[in-house]
């Protein structure tokens, strides 16, 4: 990166602890995804890496942006925002999906159709 | 006369803000050009918006809505290491589970927002929601104690949104 050299020092320690912890607990989340065992359970890994993970980035960013442009870089927030609000969608989606196909196969460990069936009289 | 034109040009005007602004972040800039087709795009992102006919929107207490957020901030980090914690040191003894949470809440705008807190926080996952009974289908990673993550909902997250929007 250009003129990164140039970066004083007491703005380029927490940028550098910023993207180790944001990396670090994205790396968490992509092990957890490996390592847990119900779809259930790994659905919340990667959440990680979608809340503090990009958090932590994105912020180190903005710092690192801003003190090297000496003006405001705040865009990155969008992204934040926009993964925030679009995460909830994809993962409703695919727990759904999961549900739907573990109660067809009458798996005991789903909990059954909130629902309560149709009453007969 | 202009009130009524005002209100078609601006159906929508925190959306159309909205808009505005993340136009000019986008394009990092306020200069005239990016100021005008912004506010192009804002107003039309409004007008479409009117279209769609959505419920209004009503929040009663802004300033409750800082507060819920720094609350969700400090859960999320916790939750984040717990998860961490989880995945790095799994201990035997932890399970997960499903629970149910009886809500109250029924405006859609704040059950999504609900929606987007459960799911930003690692620890638990926004599994069903029956609109009929109000009754919410949680995932937790780490269960410890039912009752303890039904009050967790119901009070530090419903209770606030409830206030909010309705």
């Amino acid at each position: 990166m250009s003129g990164a050299a140039e970066l004083p020092l007491f703005v380029a320690i927490p940028v550098a602890i910023l993207l180790v912890l944001g990396a670090g607990l994205s790396l968490a989340g992509s092990i957890g995804l490996l390592r847990l065992k119900s779809f259930y359970e790994r659905v919340h890994a990667p959440t990680i890496g979608t809340s503090y993970g990009l958090g932590s980035v994105l912020l180190a960013s903005m710092i690192f942006f801003s003190v090297l442009q000496t003006r405001l870089v705040v865009h990155e927030v969008l992204i934040g925002i926009l993964v925030v609000v679009t995460t909830p969608v994809t993962l409703m989606l695919v727990t759904r999906a999961a549900l739907h196909r573990d109660r067809l196969e009458g798996n005991p460990e789903v909990p059954p159709p909130l629902s309560r069936p149709p009453e007969q009289d | 006369m202009s009130r009524r034109l005002l209100r078609w040009v601006l159906p929508h005007p925190i959306l159309s803000a909205w808009l505005w602004l993340m136009w000019l972040l986008l394009e990092q800039s306020a200069r005239p050009g990016p100021l005008l087709v912004g506010l192009v795009v804002a107003l039309l992102g409004g007008r479409a918006m009117a279209m769609l006919q959505p419920q209004r929107v009503r929040i009663r207490r802004p300033g409750l809505i800082l507060k819920l957020a720094g609350a969700v901030l400090v859960d999320v980090a916790r939750s984040n290491l717990a998860v961490a914690l989880v995945v790095l040191k799994p201990r035997p003894e932890r399970h997960a589970g499903f629970i149910r949470v009886p809500l109250a809440l029924r405006n859609p705008n704040a059950l999504a927002a609900l929606a987007c807190i459960m799911t930003a926080t690692p620890g638990t996952a926004w599994v069903e929601f029956d609109v009929e009974d109000g009754e919410l289908l949680l995932h937790v990673l780490d269960l410890v104690d039912e009752a303890d993550w039904v009050r967790i909902v119901k009070d530090r997250y419903e209770q606030p949104l409830l206030e909010i929007f309705q």
